[in-house]
């Protein structure tokens, strides 16, 4: 495989807090590894040698949120021969994603001194929305085991082994034992993507599901199972409406006003 | 270790200590000793290395959708039901690595095959899950050599049930609360009357060689009499109960109205299947280094109600959780039969406890198949 060609990378920001992309810097132990086997084009966490596209894969991290990043996406799309989102800003919209059900001034006159030099949409929403991607790396932030495999995949021209379903299945493969039946607490686990490495249910927290909607969830049914075990509809509100708040199976899920 | 079976022996008295000799002299022959233990808010099956590691004083009570730890005021070490996972970690792992490929500077190498696991004794295996024990050694007989590796060498430690948790229907399933056979030493422990007891039976040579070491007394007449007494209560003390005919009977209505009704409370996170101490399916995964040098194939748990499950060529056959469900209940209770000559369900009530939403596989049973009896 000595002849393969390098991968040439790029990795792009747009609204977003930049630990996604700080994800691939993390990738310690396999860094050397990825370096032999990609050519970074464009990365300016890494480096501010920038080249021109096209680019064999863009990595997008971040949602859209002003009209210059709705631009830069499309362009950004062009340029690349595959198109990965990474995280939940890019996959959903994000945090920021939480102005969709609020108005965008009481934001803005609450955070910045000079309201009148914010050039800002009105939603934050996910880079799926603008252009048409390739593959979707959940999380907030992403795993770098999952990103180690999606670059190993697209090296070796296979599927990348990313699953789909909820985190209850990762949870019994561990061992973990199931907060929410043991304890009560309430868990997004069963409507929410495996993938983060079962870090909360191992560090006895429920799941706060940052690698947002598994495949089919049926959040109905789980908001319905916090209520009858006393969660107001309030406090359901809230679990979902946190990274993955815009996601359409979360967007709608308890109530804003009810205590 | 089934080596035949023995002709009936005396039953002897174990004290708590022992107990502790008991699993020494297991360690000391080389096995690696899986008990018993308090884990995080739960009673969970993981390596001992004494009866300082068995959850003394633990019991828990567990619903649909609910489990809870409870201190017992009697110090019994096996007074918990069942733990969250059966016995189904430890035989029938849930990742297993099938083979590693590397290419070498001339031809590729298959990597040394991992050695075979020290033979394990498993303490505290209740009737239930002989029995879901046997049904996988069924299921795998012919198609994996591991499993009947593990199964073969592994020593049994059964432990009779003092008590029944609410979700347990073992009785009706035939598979419980009497430990009949199956095991190399079956244990029933007794604590009453100032004292601390475990009454031995052997049920194989390296059994009754195990105990013959320990050099115990006979036991007591009346604490066998109040053992069986105690069984007959365990298996009358169960409130829920699924029949063997009607669940046979599911395939006859795939068309029923109450497999949209649970679909709306189904969440098709897949906790059922995973809990289940016989459900079997895994998927296989190919996996490559970035180098594309060395190449694994992983073998893990998998479970129906995922999409990627009845993924054709096109799309899932099985789109929504109706049909998800509907074919794990099928598949456990009915076709099973026609498959392996008897039933999927053992009564663990496990699929019961740990959904999330308390789905209750005894009522939604009885909610399909008309009660012939009442007809």
């Amino acid at each position: 495989m000595a002849d393969r060609k390098k991968l040439s990378l790029a990795v792009w920001k747009f609204s977003s807090c930049d630990g996604c992309q700080l994800t691939l810097l993390d990738c310690e132990d396999q860094l050397l590894a990825i370096a032999e086997h990609v050519h970074i084009s464009h990365f300016l966490e890494a480096t501010r040698r920038v080249e021109n596209g096209p680019y064999d894969l863009s990595l997008v991290e971040g949602s859209v949120t002003t009209p210059r990043e709705a631009r830069a996406i499309r362009r950004i799309r062009r340029q690349s021969r595959r198109l990965a989102v990474i995280g939940a800003c890019a996959t959903t919209g994000g945090i920021q994603a939480l102005r969709n059900f609020a108005r965008l001034e009481d934001y803005i006159g609450a955070v910045y001194a000079r309201p009148d030099y914010i050039d800002s949409l009105a939603t934050a929403t996910p880079i799926t929305e603008h252009v048409p991607v390739d593959f979707e790396l959940r999380g907030c932030p992403i795993d770098k085991g999952q990103l180690v495999e999606l670059l190993s995949a697209l090296l070796n021209d296979r599927r990348p082994n990313i699953p789909h379903y909820s985190q209850c299945i990762e949870c019994k493969r561990t061992g973990a034992v199931c907060r929410m039946v043991a304890t009560g607490t309430p868990c997004l686990g069963p409507v929410t993507q495996a993938g983060c490495g079962t870090l909360c249910p191992t560090h006895g927290r429920g799941c706060y599901g940052c690698f947002g909607p598994a495949e089919t969830p049926n959040a109905d049914s789980l908001a319905a199972r916090f209520g009858a075990g006393g969660l107001g509809g309030r406090d359901i509100h809230r679990l979902f409406h946190s990274f993955n708040a815009n996601a359409p199976a979360f967007r709608e899920q308890g109530s804003p006003s009810d205590g | 270790m089934l080596d035949g079976p023995l002709s009936d022996g005396a039953t002897h008295a174990l004290e708590p200590r022992d107990l502790d000799r008991l699993i020494a002299a297991l360690r000391g022959r080389g096995y690696r000793v899986i008990g018993p233990r308090l884990g995080e808010d739960a009673v969970v099956y993981d390596d001992i290395a004494g009866t300082a590691d068995l959850p003394a004083g633990w019991g828990d009570e567990q619903e649909g959708g609910f489990y809870r730890l409870r201190r017992r005021d009697d110090g019994a070490l096996f007074g918990y039901t069942l733990a969250p996972q059966s016995w189904k970690r430890v035989l029938h792992p849930p990742r297993q690595r099938i083979f590693a490929l590397s290419t070498g500077a001339e031809e590729v190498e298959m990597a040394p095959a991992d050695p075979p696991d020290a033979p394990m004794a498993l303490i505290g295996v209740r009737a239930c899950e002989l029995a879901a024990i046997d049904i996988q050694a069924e299921v795998f007989a012919e198609i994996d050599p591991g499993y009947v590796r593990r199964r073969e060498s592994s020593l049994v430690v059964a432990v009779e049930c003092a008590e029944s948790a609410a979700t347990c229907f073992c009785a009706s399933r035939g598979d419980g609360p009497a430990v009949t056979g199956g095991f190399d030493i079956r244990l029933v422990e007794v604590v009453r009357d100032g004292r601390h007891l475990f009454l031995a039976r052997v049920g194989s040579v390296v059994g009754a060689d195990i105990l013959a070491g320990l050099t115990c007394p006979e036991a007591d007449p009346a604490d066998l009499a109040f053992a069986a007494d105690r069984l007959g209560r365990v298996a009358a003390s169960q409130t829920r109960a699924l029949d063997d005919s009607a669940g046979r009977k599911l395939g006859d209505f795939a068309l029923h109205a109450r497999w949209d009704e649970v679909a709306g409370r189904c969440l098709a996170c897949g906790n059922c299947t995973m809990v289940c101490p016989t459900c079997f399916c895994t998927s296989v995964e190919d996996t490559t280094d970035l180098a594309g040098t060395r190449v694994e194939r992983w073998r893990h748990w998998d479970s129906c109600f995922t999409l990627d499950f009845s993924y054709l060529h096109g799309g899932a056959v099985r789109p929504g959780a109706a049909s998800r469900y509907r074919q794990w209940i099928t598949h456990k209770l009915a076709t099973w039969h026609d498959q392996f000559g008897r039933s999927g369900c053992v009564g663990c009530g496990r699929c019961i406890t740990w959904c999330p939403v308390g789905i209750d596989i005894t009522e939604e049973v009885r909610a399909i198949v008309p009660d012939e009896n009442e007809r």
